[in-house]
């Protein structure tokens, strides 16, 4: 909760920092999610009621309210990847790591989401693991993206 | 703080340390690491010289990261500087081919040619991208060696608030974002009131296909910081935000560095280059919603609240950000003023056309040779863009249509390809110009499942607070998702252009109002095509998979089994040295198996 505080305290306890705030802290959290008693916590500081906190997090896609995995991989479902093939690379992702988008393996290791145009059109098809993104995709350079990972842990 | 002279004495000093200026004494290296280079592998190529430059003493060599030059394709590149000579330029270094330059051109002088490229740029014009893969974005002296922050020291000493909006004005600059409007407009709207105001940035750039504010930002990112200064000289405000989204991390580092150097020169914050004008800017990071490219959405989500669109009038320039006068311009616009203000509005308004001045930025991506990012004069030709400059349409295959404007915009044909560039042009064409993105498709490219795709983004990222877009878009993509199915009626396309109608109509924002555009467009010029999927039951493009099976030809097929490895559902069935066949149950179409087969056994036919 100190870390929660120490955010708090460095955006002035301001509410139209709200985003910044959750943005942070989601960070801080080590499992990529904003736990629920964090927002308890930031939605009584701020003097928001909690409804209208939630309101705010579950508008925007990047905010999690469960953990999500130790990589978090994101697909690019935008029209440059999907032309350029997205769909396949989604197919052996989830092949390879055995669940489907929204979902993060029983190990805690990955997740799997679509996700929104990230502007790495250039090396279409692309997928980000974190803020690393990674492009012109074939099944041997995602094998061996995926093992990297799993080497890493 | 910094004062004119000052200002003139760094310009000097950097042109000589980082060997910037064209009577350099040393050589210069300069490695593109923007996210395209980063991706390719740019940072261990950059360490490689780094380490050379401190082990070895090469003296006067100096070394910088850059942003883009826009030939993405080609990355990691690297540029090499030799005084006195023309700049090479290598493509795709790695590493070992790092090695060889340092060990050849660096210490003997000789070219490794077998590496190098002569990058075209013929026809190209470079006003908002001047900078990008030239200088370092993370060093404010840089960009002041190449005349940044000359531009706002002219307008606080020699220009009236007045002057510099009618030298915006009279460049005929508009916004370079989706809509065209008038930026000197913007600017005066936001003039005649007086008390708090803010200047806002949009760099939440979401349109799919484009991403030159994202090149700009980690390319060049002071040119943006040193605009907003300008306009809130122009309009008398002394806050600025840029709002950006959190999936460009390079660009908010780089972005983060350049607001530190600047409020540590003194060129943000009070009395910048002496004089009484104070100015800030921070940054606000959005977090994943498309709608917030939207202006008043984006002004909601600054506020901290969810970013929904709320009804104009009031427009920002009157009641924007906290209910304030507020200017809000894209990226690639800002980008554009600062030169404005240093060659004059008479040289800018002397390129591009009559209706559209100046130049635009184009994010060539899908199905082209020469993918990366352009800037082209207004009124440049898509034949001169796609085949020119874009080197044609990749493998040889047909030029079908190039998507513009991303969700907002259309579809253009082939048969318009001799069209002019221009805001109204498009828009006549049933697209728009939109930010920028330029999705090139070929005959393999199915029309009907391109607007189906592009409604499922709209879908997904329509915020709910108004109908006609929440529910209306979603009923034309269940529509679409028929016609892909093989399911489609006669009927459907009458109610697919009635929905179109209302939902234009009706939508509270630009998102929902424009949504429709990418069926409209496409239901006018390749009607056809929706008429095949629904008549004729077939997808002549043979994307949309129900209507296709895949077959493994019997005589062809040599049992190599590689085609049954790679397949991610276990769909074909047969083990080395067996006949192997695909069980149309389990294939779900993915092609990889064509890709595969070493004998092309493995067909994709129409049902």
């Amino acid at each position: 909760m100190e870390k929660v505080v120490g955010v708090l305290q460095k955006y002035g306890c301001a509410k139209e920092n709200l985003i910044q705030i959750m943005l942070e802290l989601q960070k801080l959290s080590g499992n990529n999610c904003l736990p629920k008693d964090w927002v308890a916590k930031v939605a009584e500081t701020l003097e928001l009621p909690l409804s209208k906190v939630y309101g705010v997090i579950t508008f925007y896609s990047m905010f999690h309210t469960e953990p999500t995995g130790k990589y978090f991989i994101e697909v690019c479902k935008s029209g440059p990847c999907h032309i350029a093939g997205a769909e396949n690379v989604l197919h052996m992702l989830e092949k390879e790591l055995g669940i489907k988008p929204g979902e993060t393996t029983p190990d805690g290791c990955f997740t799997l989401t679509k996700s929104s145009c990230f502007g790495a059109c250039d090396i279409a098809p692309a997928i980000k693991i974190g803020e690393k993104v990674f492009g012109n995709l074939t099944k041997d350079k995602l094998k061996e993206i995926i093992s990297s990972c799993r080497e890493g842990l | 703080m910094l004062t004119l002279k000052q200002l003139d004495e760094i310009r000097e000093k950097t042109l000589t340390a980082a060997n910037l200026d064209n009577n350099r004494k040393g050589t210069r290296i300069v490695v593109g690491m923007a996210t395209c280079g980063l991706a390719a592998g740019a940072q261990p190529v950059y360490d490689l010289f780094q380490e050379a430059i401190d082990k070895k003493g090469l003296g006067g060599v100096t070394i910088a990261q850059s942003g883009c030059i826009g030939t993405c394709s080609l990355e990691p590149i690297v540029d090499v500087y030799v005084p006195g000579k023309e700049k090479i330029t290598y493509i795709q270094v790695n590493p070992e081919k790092a090695q060889r330059i340092i060990d050849e051109h660096l210490a003997k002088n000789q070219v490794v040619s077998e590496f190098t490229k002569d990058l075209d740029f013929t026809g190209q014009e470079r006003i908002a991208l001047r900078n990008c893969g030239i200088i370092n974005p993370e060093d404010i002296n840089e960009y002041i060696a190449l005349d940044g922050y000359k531009a706002i020291a002219k307008v606080l000493n020699e220009m009236t608030p007045a002057e510099l909006i009618n030298e915006i004005k009279k460049s005929g600059l508009r916004g370079r974002g989706g809509a065209g409007f008038p930026t000197g407009m913007k600017w005066q709207f936001a003039s005649t009131s007086t008390g708090q105001k803010y200047v806002c940035c949009n760099a939440d750039e979401g349109d799919p296909g484009a991403y030159m504010d994202r090149s700009v930002l980690e390319g060049d990112p002071h040119s943006v910081l040193e605009a907003m200064a300008i306009a809130g000289y122009a309009i008398g405000a002394n806050q600025g935000y840029i709002y950006v989204r959190a999936e460009y991390p390079v660009a908010i580092k780089r972005l983060d560095i350049a607001i530190a150097q600047a409020r540590e020169a003194g060129l943000l914050g009070k009395n910048i280059l002496g004089t009484d004008f104070e100015f800030d800017i921070e940054l606000r990071l959005g977090a994943g919603a498309f709608v917030c490219g939207e202006e008043t959405a984006l002004m909601t989500s600054i506020e901290g609240k969810r970013g929904e669109p709320r009804p104009r009038p009031p427009f920002p320039a009157i009641k924007g950000l906290f209910a304030k006068p507020t200017i809000l311009n894209n990226v690639e616009t800002w980008a554009n003023i600062p030169p404005i203000i240093l060659k004059g509005a008479d040289w800018f308004a002397g390129i591009g056309t009559e209706r559209s001045k100046g130049t635009k930025v184009f994010a060539l991506v899908g199905k082209i040779n020469n993918i990366g990012l352009i800037e082209v004069p207004m009124g440049t030709t898509m034949r001169t863009v796609i085949e020119k400059i874009g080197g044609g349409i990749a493998n040889g295959k047909k030029f079908k249509a190039a998507q513009t404007g991303g969700p907002s915009g259309g579809c253009i044909p082939a048969e318009k390809i001799d069209t002019p560039i221009e805001y109204e042009t498009l828009i006549e064409l049933g697209s728009m110009m939109g930010s920028g993105g330029m999705i090139v498709m070929d005959e393999d490219n199915c029309i009907v499942d391109v607007a189906r795709f592009f409604l499922e983004f709209t879908v997904d990222e329509s915020c709910g607070k108004c109908p006609p877009c929440r529910i209306g878009t979603k009923r034309m993509l269940q529509l679409l998702e028929k016609i892909c199915n093989n399911e489609g009626e006669e009927s459907d396309i009458e109610v697919l252009e009635n929905l179109a109608k209302t939902i234009k109509a009706g939508a509270l924002c630009a998102l929902g109002q424009t949504a429709p555009n990418p069926v409209l467009s496409t239901l006018r010029y390749f009607r056809h095509e929706y008429d095949a999927h629904i008549k004729e039951k077939k997808c002549p493009a043979g994307v949309c998979k129900a209507f296709m099976k895949y077959v493994i030809d019997k005589d062809k097929c040599t049992k190599c089994h590689i085609c049954a490895k790679s397949c991610p559902t276990n769909a074909i069935i047969g083990n080395p040295k067996e006949t192997h066949y695909i069980d149309p149950e389990l294939c779900i179409k993915c092609g990889l198996c064509i890709t595969k087969c070493p004998k092309k056994a493995i067909e994709k036919t129409n049902n």
